[in-house]
């Protein structure tokens, strides 16, 4: 379990983190989500130990990472940003040496890197350098050697970053498995990504939490939430476009496309309200030809840009 | 202290890996053998000793040294792998005290192949055995010191030409405190007590008592606390830097 309490980091004059608290339960994947520069990284490497926090304190599996660092070190795994590791060293003897740093040895580290090399799908570059290998395998590298100790908690930033689509689905796959007995911690800025894994979000802009809930909490706060996409052929836009608007349920209307007869639509609900049927009674009746109608969930980038605006004064 | 194994040695091996160990090794073997002979004059002192052999050794050091010791911070910094490094449970002190015993031990085993001088002195003569063997000791001791140094100047920077100049630097104003031109003015300029005190700081004065064939508990204190502490000043950088 991670349990941050109002932890901050200034460099210089500038907050990189500003008062952030809150909770990872175990089996729990949190996303972190943000722009670039919003505190994210900052935040991960003060709960690794490697950033001092100016102030505040978090513990990692009730171990607080001011005071008991090595004891709390101990139950993280942690793959930093940029996905390090020793480009003269081959694979296997990476893990290896992480492994050993880590107090593993004899049967149980042999053990732990076969499993590893496994579930990482590693097994056929063991034995290559490190410095040749394509971004994506040196990033599932890194995300091996974080597993090795099979932690409790997983910090994980950026873990998708630079990889090919194939990749970022065959890892983000591999994190959905792992939450069965951990607590995991992502950072991404990548949107659909929190959609994919994560069972709650933590949004972050200029240091500061701005919004926290579960992927359905946050998408439910855009505009676009139970808007209707809708593709109908019409003998004249005008028509469809006010009579849509006439349901006194829907707020406005979006035309999104136009082709010869066919119009599409967006119409967006007044308070996110469920209006399918109320739109489709009207189409109904107007004996309009529907082609397509779909209910938004919403939009998370929506939702993200409203958050994280900064605001100019 | 776990954790200390391992990372020594990957560190060692890390040498073996790139052509530094073997520039470093050769650069070392030839310069110090070179030194003796041509420009210490070895052949016309008639003297069965490795005295004029250890005189360079502060001198060598001096370049040779900051550059097996600058890597072992900038390129983890450049790398990044730092941040993999100090987020391992184990004790910040553990990893500096596992990359300094890699260079210090890397650097020892150069100096063990300088061999041949002993088999040539003693081909030569009959030299006493016990200063040749206080300067191969007082030569590793003064070793670690400047390692301990540009360790600790590469904890300061990710740039390895910055971390070998400042190392030499320092290093080089602790080799001068001793020195005897230098020394002849610093007695003119203050009283004699404030001279010797800042004789006393240099790695020469020390250098060149162990060598004569004594070893004092002083000598050994001065070298042995240049490395301690500049080990904790490193533990200090490495946990508290914002340049990261």
């Amino acid at each position: 379990m991670i349990e941050v309490v109002e932890i901050s980091r200034n460099f210089g004059k500038f907050q990189a983190v500003n008062q952030v608290s809150f909770r990872v339960q175990k089996k729990e994947i949190l996303g972190f989500l943000g722009p670039n520069g919003a505190g994210k990284s900052t935040t991960m490497k003060m709960l690794t130990g490697y950033l001092q926090p100016s102030s505040g304190d978090a513990s990692i599996c009730g171990y607080s990472i001011t005071k008991e660092t090595i004891k709390a070190q101990a139950a993280i795994g942690y793959l930093p940003e940029s996905a390090p590791s020793y480009g003269e060293m081959k694979v296997e003897e990476f893990l290896r040496f992480v492994g050993k740093v880590r107090g593993l040895n004899g049967k149980r580290l042999k053990f732990q890197i076969e499993k590893i090399l496994e579930d990482t799908s590693l097994k056929t570059v063991r034995n290559q350098l490190i410095d040749t290998l394509s971004k994506g395998y040196r990033q599932r590298t890194c995300l091996a050697q974080s597993l090795l100790h099979d932690p409790p908690v997983l910090l994980l930033d950026e873990p998708t970053d630079g990889l090919d689509p194939n990749q970022k689905h065959e890892v983000r796959k591999l994190i959905s498995q792992l939450k069965e007995d951990r607590t995991i911690l992502v950072s991404t800025h990548i949107l659909e990504e929190v959609e994919a894994i994560c069972s709650r979000v933590i949004i972050l802009s200029e240091g500061k939490i701005v919004g926290d809930g579960t992927p359905e909490e946050l998408l439910s706060k855009s505009t676009y939430h139970n808007a209707i996409n809708l593709k109908i052929s019409v003998q004249s836009n005008q028509d469809a476009q006010q009579i849509l608007l006439e349901i006194p349920s829907v707020d406005k209307v979006e035309i999104s496309s136009s082709q010869d007869q066919t119009l599409g639509f967006v119409v967006f609900a007044k308070q996110g309200n469920f209006i399918l049927e109320e739109v489709k009674e009207c189409l109904d009746q107007n004996k309009f030809k529907i082609e397509e109608m779909s209910v938004e969930k919403g939009r998370l980038d929506e939702v993200f840009r409203q958050m994280t605006k900064v605001e100019v004064p | 202290m776990s954790g200390i194994i391992p990372i020594f040695e990957r560190e060692l091996y890390s040498y073996f890996r790139s052509p530094v160990a073997y520039v470093f090794i050769i650069v070392f073997l030839m310069a110090s053998t070179s030194c003796t002979f041509f420009l210490g004059g070895f052949y016309d002192s008639q003297q069965a000793s490795l005295e004029i052999f250890f005189l360079f050794h502060p001198w060598l050091y001096l370049f040779l040294i900051p550059a097996v010791g600058m890597r072992l911070w900038a390129e983890e910094r450049q790398a990044r792998t730092d941040e993999l490094l100090l987020t391992f449970p184990i004790h910040p002190f553990s990893v500096v005290l596992g990359k300094f015993l890699a260079g210090w031990i890397f650097i020892g085993l150069a100096l063990l192949l300088t061999f041949p001088m002993i088999i040539t002195v003693n081909y030569l003569g009959q030299p006493d055995p016990g200063p040749i063997f206080t300067g191969y000791l007082g030569s590793f001791l003064m070793a670690g010191a400047y390692l301990a140094i540009s360790i600790c100047t590469s904890a300061l920077t990710k740039n390895q030409v910055i971390s070998f100049v400042l190392s030499v630097v320092i290093c080089l104003i602790l080799v001068l405190l001793g020195w005897g031109v230098l020394n002849e003015s610093l007695n003119n300029l203050f009283p004699v007590w404030i001279a010797d005190l800042i004789n006393q700081f240099s790695f020469t004065t020390h250098f060149d008592a162990i060598k004569r064939g004594v070893i004092d508990f002083a000598d050994v204190t001065y070298f042995c606390s240049i490395i301690g502490i500049m080990l904790l000043l490193n533990v200090r950088i490495i946990t508290t830097s914002e340049g990261r």
